[in-house]
């Protein structure tokens, strides 16, 4: 009963939005493929599908020939410094993507560092590039999302059994051969679980290509641009195809991946780290890159410290201050959207993990008839893009229709949270059924055993033990919703802008510093929720 | 007293007499018939045995008992008082779980004061009584020490003081050696009977080993595809088994395909042997029956004589005094035997006859393919 109660809730939520879309694409009041016609014979909306599909096989190639090879380094080698850079090298991932871009900006954009050094050795008076197009975008994608790559391939090395290896040398396999024919076969899941994410991520990416992205548009792009121009039913045409392609991509994917699984890749002892003969050189090179993957957001830094129109075409920035801090830390106006960010995000965590938390329980404890349901409504919002998600909740909650599940929430306080609350979903619903499902059940019937009630057990026993898997989910959650761009943009008013549409405006003003600061304090705080959940996950 | 009395003369319901009764208990998971009318008693203090092989529905039974598990038929009394529909926790019965169910996250003392919090026990109380039982299962001192730093066979006193710190009425263990080397098995289990039997308390224990059986438990109880074969001593189980079941699963023991003949004095070989059996009242003449015998109730004769059966010795096993030979007879089946070391080697033709002075082989009707 309280599992079709649940399963009730949560199609509402994610479900009901994404028909309504695809009803409204289907021109409303009747119904007609009317402008998925008008869709088909427009070549740009051609030209933005092909872009979002071909960035993305783009990314996933970039970010494997940087990530997997990191991951050798760092999993096989042994070097100074190995364990801390090993660490810093995945850091893009816990930031907001909002941040990088913005970072790269100031960077390699054509009014950043990198410009700047150019035009003051060359004398030029213009800009060497223009940081914008295709390779704007690609270069932002492969430096965020090789860390996928990184983290799966040097997981799958980690348990990958040394016999294997040490069998096929006893077979007479060269170091290449053995490379070839069992250590890349054997990664093959993790890899393959590192492009799906990958391809995903960025199908799904909507910072990069809407601030570098001008001319070139991508899918995601597209939809806010026609809704943008009021043209509401091609946006709901764009934001279905978009949902469509997601859905292929990830039922693609999957299904290659499912007939070629690889059994007994798991235990045993991974093989010694080699001790690297020049380990003084690669430590060298190592923290080279360490910094240059770091660059960007130490710019950001140094940016935050620039007071507003004092650096015009010096080099380097002539005066730093704290008049930026200042301004962002004090003013009311400004402090505003850092309290909105932080009250939003907190309120959708603390929803999606009671809602995610539920569902599990339901499902894996209770055993309940609709458990297969509630499992794919929580993962739902994964496979479909955020702006899908901000559209359709656009769609449907704009209109006031109580006997239909639909009240007027776009412009409330209300919406923001919800928008973040579905996408987050997945992540505090997958962390609750995995902790569940490794939660031996005869711990909570020897609790019973012993005289404990049910909440006593569920104090006493399950919390405590779910406790890492939650904190995890939660943080994740939190840091996802704290740096939110994709769906506040669409959904957003200005009172309650989140940091993310203050960065936005303080560029389109030419705050720079604000920008910079509001960037760094987004940073610092996705940063400590995700050391709050390192620091929690302690071993048993 | 006197009603509790007068209720044990009631010899029409006997689930009254016992301290634990199962009665008539059924358990379907799906169209899977698990536990099929089920009843068993344990008397107070008593050990009991759940003997039978994997997937017999020995731990199904345990957790019906346990409450884990409610039963679609059937009732489960303890003291008297009926505790089908009471929820685990209110049962008051201990149990030690086959991987134990230490909780990862409690260090050993928490975990033994889990039970006594739950039921509201003052704190210098639970204390006391953690010292206590922990010392009772050789683990004094063991408070503050993690699950994950002490052995396989500490871990499973931990889940034994656990289950007993409670004062339980009964005590219930799932396969509670399984988990341990060979090695220590056998010392731990020597500890368990020791501790169980000097706290007294009314044991039902689930286990697919035979020597734990016949070891630990008073009387043993043999489950096969979810229905109870026999309850018995094992002397019982062993010397009159009550069913084919029981006499192949208990010991060892070949199997040889027969003919009732009682005219012609027990069972009608293929060869021409008749052989006196037990157990053959209430068989027709010329009924196909299983001849089931102990290894000690065969021995080799020294050369062709009536009833003998002849054969090729195709394996010996020294065994001390004994060897065990298996003698592969001429139609085809193998038997084995228990005989003098030096009553032949492999390869050689010998003849195999029924032991007087061991068990008779005993009737069973033939099992079906």
């Amino acid at each position: 009963m309280s599992g079709a109660l649940l399963a009730l809730l949560l199609a509402w939520l994610v479900c009901y939005p994404l028909l309504l879309t695809v009803r409204e694409a289907l021109a409303a009041p009747g119904w007609s493929l009317k402008y998925f016609a008008e869709f088909l014979h427009r070549p740009d909306e051609w030209q933005a599908l092909w872009a979002s599909l071909w960035i993305s096989l783009a990314t996933v190639a970039l970010a494997a020939a940087i990530g997997v090879p990191l991951a050798f380094l760092f999993e096989r080698a042994d070097f100074p410094g190995r364990r801390i850079l090993g660490t810093l090298i995945a850091l893009p991932v816990v930031l907001p993507p909002l941040v990088g871009v913005v970072a790269f900006l100031f960077l390699y954009g054509e009014s950043g560092f990198f410009a700047r050094a150019v035009q003051a050795v060359s004398g030029s008076k213009e800009p060497p590039w223009r940081l914008e197009g295709a390779p704007a975008i690609l270069l932002v994608h492969a430096y965020s999302m090789y860390v996928y790559f990184y983290l799966f391939t040097r997981a799958g090395l980690a348990r990958l059994d040394n016999a294997y290896l040490e069998a096929a040398a006893a077979l007479g396999a060269g170091p290449a051969r053995i490379l070839a024919r069992v250590t890349l076969p054997l990664l093959r899941p993790a890899l393959a679980g590192a492009a799906l994410l990958t391809f995903m991520t960025s199908l799904s990416s909507f910072s990069a290509p809407y601030l570098f992205g001008g001319t070139f548009r991508v899918m995601t792009t597209q939809i806010v641009f026609s809704r943008l121009n009021g043209d509401n039913e091609m946006a709901m045409v764009e934001t279905t195809t978009l949902a469509a392609l997601a859905l292929a991509g990830l039922f693609l994917l999957q299904r290659s991946e499912r007939k070629r699984e690889v059994a007994g890749a798991i235990r045993g002892t991974p093989p010694a780290r080699r001790r690297l003969a020049r380990g003084g050189a690669v430590a060298a090179a190592g923290w080279l890159l360490a910094v240059f993957l770091l660059l960007p957001h130490l710019t950001l830094l140094l940016v935050s410290f620039v007071p507003p129109g004092t650096w015009t075409v010096e080099p380097l920035p002539p005066v730093l201050a704290l008049t930026n801090w200042a301004s962002v830390l004090s003013q009311p106006e400004r402090l505003r959207p850092i309290v909105n960010s932080l009250w939003m995000a907190a309120a959708a965590t603390a929803l999606a993990l009671a809602l995610g938390f539920c569902a599990a329980w339901l499902a894996v404890r209770r055993r309940s008839a609709w458990r297969g349901p509630l499992e794919t409504l929580v993962a739902i919002p994964w496979a479909l893009p955020g702006t899908v998600f901000a559209v359709a909740l656009a769609a449907t909650f704009s209109r006031n229709a109580p006997w239909a599940g639909r009240f007027v929430l776009v412009g409330t306080a209300a919406i923001l949270p919800i928008g973040y609350l579905v996408r987050n979903l997945p992540l505090t619903g997958r962390a609750a059924f995995a902790g569940l499902r490794q939660l031996d059940p005869s711990l909570d019937e020897a609790g019973a055993s012993l005289g404990a009630g049910p909440w006593r057990r569920f104090r006493r026993v399950a919390l405590p033990l779910l406790r890492p898997a939650l904190v995890a989910g939660a943080s994740l959650a939190f840091i996802t919703a704290l740096g939110d761009f994709v769906v506040s943009i669409v959904l957003y008013t200005f009172d309650t802008r989140p940091i993310s549409i203050e960065i936005l405006s303080s560029l389109h003003m030419q705050d720079t510093g604000a920008a910079a600061a509001y960037g760094v304090l987004l940073a610092a705080l996705s940063a400590a929720a995700f050391l709050a959940w390192g620091r929690r996950e302690q071993p048993l | 007293m006197t009603e509790k009395a007068a209720k044990s003369d009631n010899l029409q319901s006997p689930a009254r007499q016992s301290f634990l009764v199962l009665d008539h208990l059924e358990k379907r998971f799906g169209d899977l018939l698990v536990t099929a009318d089920l009843s068993l008693s344990v008397e107070r203090s008593e050990i009991v045995a759940l003997l039978g092989p994997s997937g017999s529905g020995k731990t199904t039974v345990l957790r019906l008992v346990a409450g884990f598990e409610t039963p679609d038929s059937g009732r489960v009394l303890a003291e008297g008082e009926d505790v089908t529909r009471l929820p685990p926790e209110r049962r008051r019965f201990g149990m030690v779980f086959q991987h134990y169910a230490l909780f990862p996250h409690l260090d050993v003392g928490e975990n033994v004061a889990f039970g006594l919090e739950a039921r509201g026990m003052p704190r210098a109380e639970v204390e006391r009584r953690v010292a206590e039982t922990l010392a009772a299962v050789d683990l004094a001192g063991f408070e503050r020490r993690r699950i994950g730093e002490i052995s396989g066979g500490q871990q499973q006193r931990v889940a034994l003081a656990r289950a007993l710190a409670p004062q339980p009425r009964v005590l219930l263990l799932d396969e509670p050696l399984s988990n341990l080397d060979p090695t220590l098995r056998e010392r731990t289990r020597r500890e368990l009977k020791r501790i169980i039997r000097r706290v007294g308390i009314t044991t039902l224990f689930v286990t697919h080993e035979q020597d734990e059986a016949f070891d630990l438990g008073d009387r043993v109880a043999v489950l096969s595809a979810g229905r109870l074969e026999q309850v018995g001593r094992p002397e019982e189980l062993y010397e009159e088994p009550a069913t084919r079941f029981v006499a192949t699963f208990v010991g060892r023991s070949s199997v040889l395909a027969a003919t009732w003949e009682p005219a012609r004095g027990g069972a009608l070989l293929p060869a021409g042997a008749v052989w006196r059996a037990a157990g053959g009242d209430g068989f027709a003449p010329g009924a196909a029956v299983d001849l089931v015998v102990r290894p000690e109730g065969l021995k080799v004769s020294p050369g062709p004589e009536p009833g003998a059966l002849a054969g090729e010795i195709s394996g010996r096993r020294y065994a001390g005094r004994e060897a065990f030979f298996d003698v592969a007879l001429d139609g085809g089946t193998t038997v084995e035997l228990l005989g003098e070391t030096d009553a032949g080697k492999s390869g050689d033709r010998v003849f195999v006859v029924p032991d007087p002075d061991g068990p008779p082989p005993r009737v069973f009707p033939r099992a079906k393919e």
